[in-house]
């Protein structure tokens, strides 16, 4: 006898499937990823040299996440994020040099150099942020959602947040409005593990975020955040979801952050050699360059000449950075009111 | 002896209100718990039930009446075996309630009778009159129509007009919508506007705060209503950290035309936790605006205003006012300044700076210190944020004595800044040191006597001035 799997909840913890990805958007995928990863990475020299001061939160090894869903979505589409948010700013569009400029708090930042770090925006780019508040801009995110539902217009918020935020009180306010109007937001949950040093184990009482909605009839997907192509994947049915109006959903990615959680963290709460582990197993940028290589679709000499490029774009960018000039003392007073 | 039915307190600020309906009839027969009556009060309309069983003897008010008082006697019950048709003319020892009407005239000078110590003077504005400054004059042209407003009225009618001019407004807050707001200051807008514009939110205003400032960065102009402004703390961060400082932390990029209104300060009766002045809090951070007005005139002027303004604005309503009535300017789209305090009355002798609800002790304590040949100027500060400083110098250079007063805590009220701006400024023009009347120090208490001893009160400004004045 055959019995019907009884569906007791929309919400589902299964791994979403793969996207076929074609040689130009690996080659995309790859390049995009590589960016992140290289300027991240100058951001920490430069950091070490004292040129960035305060904080400064890498997102080496989440890269993929942020690019799969760039890809997934389309132009008009909003994002917000928390203060780990470099990765956002390029994968969106926002030029290198702006957002380097605006970690050594220089005039041509993307703030003035008013914002640092955690706070930058972009009008052109629908980039609303760079908050530094844990889970505040979740709230803002179904805010964005709202202005969309309210215009009736086609657009979606994508919403990013960690394991850390995903335990605030707003987050379950913010999914009780958005599904209750059925407002049109992607909730990203960038897990990466840790919130701050604290394991996900060690302060999440579900850990499987992926059901964080549940109580909301919010369907939420575990996705591997560490294959770009698998975030593209679940972004595009995620995309299709809130465009037919059915309301928010919860992608939970499944990533790592190599570096400490701020450029002062020594990482003591985690081993090397699980760091050492995620980096030789689960590499989303050395996933890419394999597929490419052994899809013969570039050799090594190929891939170092794109490395290549894109090292000398960060080093122009921190060129830039460093060289521009503080902002004129008169922007002290300005920007408080309209 | 009958049972005396008397009028209800459906409120904790209710004082009067009108009996609309009666359900029984002299003689009827009814059982504790039968509804009797139906009592309209500004907010809402509210059955009575009988808490005795009896024959109604006599309806002492009649169907219709406006006004009545609470614990005004409205009806008497006989009890089993006693004569109904004895107590026809039974006489009651409470006192019946006055109807006071609007005449509607252009210059009806409008009575409002509360019991309350707070002061409840009749309002008279009469352009041209002493009670107003030039400055207000050019506001308000001379020879315009007034007609009679609530503030209630006047913020409401101030919200349907902005949103008839701008798709992008809307309301959203808790019992906005189909309970007609919990205050009544959105009556009527859901049937104008309908459920996408005046929107209904679950009790989580944190959650709702931030969808707000979320929807003012992506362009719309939201007016989020806190049912009062101590759930306001629950948002604090969105308020602060989000709405305030966006726009500088961005550059000028992107900020946030958001207003967050509602009731500040103390109701009556409500214990610590819901009577708070948060005036002086909002007005310590850059990147608000923060208006807390008066009467119905300032209130219909400078929440439409605030709804236009390009930043995130702070409108403190006071519970206590919303059903007073003043004359508010019958002209279309009456806009007022942000930023511009008002003198409400001029005096040679001493300053008093108040605002909201604090103006009622600041003009009873004139018109009692007027008898004793003090002629106080009064200035309503009207915007907390940008605080009109000019206005403040400009009397004191005149007067040389000033007097603060308002109801939130002493320390860091916004008293105290003017204290410290006025020394800093005017040192040399002042005759005595500036004196802050505040709220006692203390958590607001529940009992009656003891809420009353924690609020400023009119002796304590007449006090206060005639220190100032050494007399």
């Amino acid at each position: 006898m055959v019995t019907k799997p009884r569906k007791t909840s929309r919400a589902k913890s299964k791994p979403s499937p793969v996207a076929d990805f074609s040689k130009q958007e690996d080659f995309s995928a790859y390049r995009e990823m590589l960016l992140i990863r290289r300027f991240e990475e100058k951001a920490g020299q430069l950091y070490g040299m004292g040129h960035i001061g305060g904080f400064c939160h890498l997102y080496i090894g989440q890269e993929a996440v942020v690019v799969g869903m760039q890809a997934a979505i389309d132009e008009g589409d909003q994002l917000i994020t928390s203060y780990r948010d470099h990765g956002h700013m390029l994968a969106c569009g926002m030029d290198a040099k702006g957002v380097m400029a605006e970690l050594t708090g220089r005039e041509n930042g993307y703030s003035g150099g008013k914002g640092g770090s955690m706070h930058m925006f972009s009008r052109e780019k629908n980039f609303f942020g760079g908050h530094g508040i844990v889970g505040a801009q979740v709230s803002l995110g179904t805010g964005l959602a709202f202005a969309n539902n309210y215009r009736g217009n086609d657009r979606l918020s994508v919403t990013y947040f960690g394991d850390g935020a995903s335990n605030q009180g707003q987050v379950y306010e913010s999914f009780n409005m958005a599904e209750l109007w059925k407002l049109p937001v992607i909730y990203v949950i960038e897990n990466n593990r840790y919130a701050m040093g604290t394991a996900v184990k060690r302060s999440s009482a579900l850990t499987d975020f992926s059901k964080r909605g549940s109580s909301f009839n919010i369907p939420g997907v575990q996705v591997d955040g560490m294959d770009v192509r698998a975030v593209k994947a679940a972004g595009d049915e995620a995309a299709a979801f809130c465009r037919a109006g059915k309301g928010p959903i919860i992608l939970e990615m499944q990533t790592y952050r190599y570096r400490g959680h701020s450029m002062s963290d020594p990482a003591k709460y985690r081993s090397k050699d699980e760091v050492q582990k995620m980096r030789a197993e689960h590499d989303p940028i050395e996933q890419v360059k394999q597929r490419l290589i052994s899809k013969k679709w570039a050799d090594e000499a190929e891939l170092k000449s794109i490395d290549k490029d894109i090292r000398s774009l960060v080093s122009e960018a921190a060129e830039f950075a460093m060289n521009d000039k503080l902002p004129d003392a008169g922007e002290l007073y300005t920007d408080i009111l309209r | 002896m009958p049972i005396e039915i008397l009028m209800p307190a459906l409120s904790p600020t209710m004082e009067e209100g009108n009996l609309a309906k009666w359900l029984v009839n002299e003689g009827d027969k009814v059982a504790a718990g039968d509804v009797i009556a139906e009592i309209e009060t500004d907010k809402a309309t509210m059955e009575v039930e009988a808490a005795d069983e009896g024959t109604v003897a006599k309806l002492v008010v009649a169907e219709g009446s406006e006004g009545v008082k609470v614990n005004a006697l409205i009806a008497l019950l006989a009890e089993d075996g006693e004569d109904a048709g004895a107590f026809a003319s039974y006489e009651p020892s409470t006192i019946v309630a006055t109807t006071n009407v609007v005449d509607g005239s252009d210059n009806a000078i409008v009575e409002e009778t509360v019991e309350s110590d707070v002061s409840q003077k009749v309002e008279k504005i009469e352009i041209g009159g002493d009670s107003f400054s030039g400055e207000v004059e050019t506001e308000i042209p001379a020879g315009t129509k007034m007609i009679a407003l609530s503030v209630r009225e006047a913020l409401r009618d101030a919200m349907a007009e902005e949103m008839r001019i701008d798709e992008d407004v809307f309301i959203m807050g808790e019992e906005v919508a189909e309970y007609q707001g919990a205050y009544k200051i959105t009556q009527g807008l859901l049937e104008e506007f309908s459920a996408r514009r005046v929107i209904d939110t679950p009790i989580t205003e944190h959650g709702f705060a931030g969808i707000g400032v979320g929807a003012a960065m992506a362009g719309l102009k939201p007016i989020v209503e806190f049912m009062t402004f101590n759930f306001a703390m629950q948002a604090m961060d969105q308020i602060i950290n989000s709405a305030a400082k966006t726009l500088y932390m961005s550059g000028g990029q992107m900020g946030a035309p958001i207003v967050f209104r509602g009731a500040n300060g103390a109701a009556a009766r409500v214990a610590a936790q819901h009577s708070q002045c948060y005036a002086a809090w909002f007005s310590h951070i850059p990147g608000l605006k923060v208006i807390a007005p008066y009467d119905a005139c300032d209130a219909k002027g400078l929440l439409k205003a605030a709804i236009r303004d390009p930043n995130p604005i702070i409108f403190l309503e006071n519970e206590i006012l919303y059903g007073r009535t003043f004359n508010v300017p019958d002209i279309e789209d009456f806009v007022l300044p942000i930023g511009k305090a008002r003198i409400h009355k001029t005096g040679k002798d001493a300053t008093i700076v108040s605002f909201s609800i604090g103006m009622t002790y600041a003009i009873e304590a004139a018109e009692r210190l007027e008898k004793e040949d003090i002629d106080c100027e009064i200035i309503d500060l009207r915007t907390i944020r940008p605080l009109d400083m000019e206005t403040i110098l400009t009397s004191v250079r005149k007067t040389g004595r000033l007097v603060c007063v308002e109801e939130g805590f002493p320390q860091s009220s916004v008293g105290s800044h003017i204290a410290s701006q006025v020394m800093q400024q005017a040192f040399d023009w002042l005759d005595a040191p500036v004196i802050t009347i505040c709220g006692k120090d203390v958590p607001m208490p529940y009992a009656a006597n003891l809420e009353k001893l924690a609020l400023p009160n009119v002796d304590e400004v007449v006090e206060a001035v005639k220190s100032v004045s050494y007399r």
